[in-house]
């Protein structure tokens, strides 16, 4: 990709180059303006509580890793409800959206792309307009501050992206590998698990990164949904936001902690990141 | 695709029900159907009563007064105007500074990728986190980092959430979203074919030539993406808003969503918080239905079926 880019955009004649130098310092400029609020975090996620309210803030001092001691055993608890939504919705996402993705790329019938485009317009449904009627009848079946009540509506959530996104990777395998295995007799079932879910791996790996991010970050749900028991990290995060100069450092310990995780998986599916958003209109 | 449709063999009437592969997009149909479609109409059945949870008694059928009340009384007005201001504003400023961040971006220039990662990183950040990180150690006007430039540079603190507290909330999302219009826009930038590109520079033109006459057409269909998936998004911010304002001071940054939330979820008015929830609902379509359209022409068209 890298080699791609570097031979399409070529330096400009030689005159602008003192401009292409001020160009790149204010794109460092930039990125360090933009990156500055989570760097001020990190650091301040290694002060002293004494240290994070100094003013002038310090920009340099000794680090402690006291704070993340500290946050550990309330964040824990969280960690784990997050865990377990985001890779539960996206385990249930794919459990139902796979078989969807794979008939509507490999048996379309007449209405597949009517279909595909309905189950993407779910996901486009605001959150705002069903969370009345969804909590009241959470409230009826118990549902309400439990995993499998977020589960539910993480797995709404996931799955249209699922859909879509495995459509448009099960759609590129050649038609000819599923006539071939036909004609030695192979069934449905075959031809999918023998056939399209090999073939597809990648393309599943680069979607349950895309819902593992969607479903750890999505904050409506369960902020609505959730109190203490089944809260998540974002309801975690949330119930400290009055600090007033106090905990900042355990809380930016706290926040390192929850950002992290997905830092690290958008930074290496920088690339699919793309296509998922823009539901593959932009590759 | 059509071909492929021919070839599937026509179903042999041979039993009364017969498997057939499409039935496999069941599960997944009916599964959304009862998460979103279901509740969504009950929101309306919802919308057209007066109910309040807290007051027992009757739920009388009111028809339209639920939406009438919400608009003409002049506080609710309100809530829309700033939903409004709140959607525009960070649209306006997540474009213009993404698309900035797409040309720097797409010229060489070593740390290339580095700066790129660093750019996206704030996409990635939860909501909430946003809010926590900006209103603490930013905002703040004690302990906040602005608090201490405006002090170096000799000037009164600033107590930003309860004096411009819009503005505060627009740079927030803003500072999450630009980066989403900033790859969007550079991806699309990458696929510019070279030679438009160098035949345009060879004849001469100005950078700001080449922008209009060459980039600006090239990314019609990226800015349309951008702008209304980020529109849709616009038009939910919640996290954002909940962990920093609250929705204020007064109602000054109560947008749908968190109104919605207090009505519904607080005051437990089953019967106003709906009826914003359908308006919100119908507004979203309005959008969706551009933006449908186009992802599907687009991925259609793009070599993909």
């Amino acid at each position: 990709m890298t080699a791609s880019i570097s031979q399409k955009a070529r330096p400009r004649a030689k005159p602008l180059n003192w401009q292409g130098g001020l160009l790149t310092l204010l794109t460092y400029l930039l990125a360090f303006l933009f990156f500055f609020p989570l760097l001020w975090m990190l650091m301040t996620a290694f002060k002293t509580e004494g240290q994070a309210i100094e003013i002038p803030p310090l920009f340099t001092f000794a680090p402690t890793l006291e704070n993340f001691g500290k946050s550990l055993s309330s964040y824990f608890p969280h960690l784990v409800n997050s865990l377990l939504v985001a890779i539960g919705s996206t385990l249930l996402a794919f459990v139902l959206g796979l078989p969807a993705a794979f008939a509507l790329a490999v048996y379309p019938t007449a209405r597949a792309r009517g279909t595909l485009t309905w189950i993407l317009s779910t996901k486009m449904m605001p959150a705002v307009g069903v969370i009345v009627p969804l909590y009241l009848i959470f409230n009826q079946l118990k549902l309400l501050d439990t995993l499998p009540g977020l589960l539910i509506m993480y797995t709404t959530m996931n799955l249209p992206l699922v859909v879509w996104m495995m459509h448009s990777y099960l759609v590129d395998i050649p038609y000819a590998i599923f006539e071939a295995a036909k004609v030695d007799g192979a069934t449905l079932g075959q031809e999918f698990f023998i056939i399209a879910l090999p073939l597809a791996v990648p393309g599943m790996a680069a979607t349950s990164l895309l819902a593992l991010i969607f479903a750890w970050n999505e904050v409506f749900f369960a902020l609505n949904l959730t109190s203490s028991n089944a809260a998540p990290l974002s309801v975690f995060i949330g119930s400290q936001k009055s600090g007033e100069g106090l905990y900042y450092a355990q809380l930016c310990a706290a926040a390192t902690l929850t950002v992290l995780p997905v830092l690290i998986f958008g930074w290496v599916a920088q690339r699919q990141l793309v296509r998922g958003l823009s539901f593959g209109a932009v590759k | 695709m059509t071909a492929r449709a021919l070839e599937t063999p026509a179903p042999t009437q041979r039993r009364g029900f017969r498997f057939s592969p499409s039935m496999l997009v069941w599960p997944a149909v009916i599964y959304l159907i009862l998460t979103t479609q279901a509740p969504f109409f009950m929101t309306l059945y919802y919308s057209f009563i007066r109910w309040n949870i807290q007051i027992p008694g009757e739920r009388p059928f009111v028809g339209f007064d639920n939406y009438a009340g919400l608009l003409t009384d002049p506080q609710n007005l309100s809530v829309l105007f700033n939903t409004l201001v709140l959607t525009v504003g960070t649209l306006v400023a997540t474009v213009v500074l993404g698309a900035i961040l797409a040309l720097l971006l797409h010229r060489p220039f070593p740390g290339r990728p580095l700066m790129r990662t660093l750019l996206m990183s704030s996409f990635l950040v939860m909501p909430v986190v946003t809010a926590v990180v900006w209103k603490n150690l930013l905002l703040n006007p004690v302990f906040g980092f602005f608090s201490w430039i405006s002090q170096a540079l000799k000037l009164a603190p600033v107590d930003y959430l309860a004096n411009y507290p819009m503005a505060s909330v627009i740079t927030m999302v803003a500072w999450e979203w630009t980066p989403f219009a900033m790859l969007i826009l550079l991806t699309s930038l990458q696929s510019l074919p070279d030679d438009q590109i160098e035949a345009a520079r060879l004849d001469g033109v100005t950078p700001f030539q080449e922008f209009r006459y060459i980039v600006l057409p090239f990314w019609r269909q990226a800015l349309e993406v951008v702008i209304l998936l980020e529109t849709i998004a616009f038009l939910q911010v919640y996290g954002e808003i909940y962990a920093s304002t609250s929705g204020g001071p007064g109602i000054a940054t109560t947008n749908l969503p968190f109104f919605i939330y207090q009505k519904g979820l607080v005051e437990f008015n089953v019967g106003v918080a709906s009826a914003a929830g359908v308006i919100a609902v119908v507004l979203t379509n309005i959008l969706a239905v551009f933006l449908l359209r186009m992802i599907s022409n687009n991925t259609a068209s793009g070599g993909h079926s």
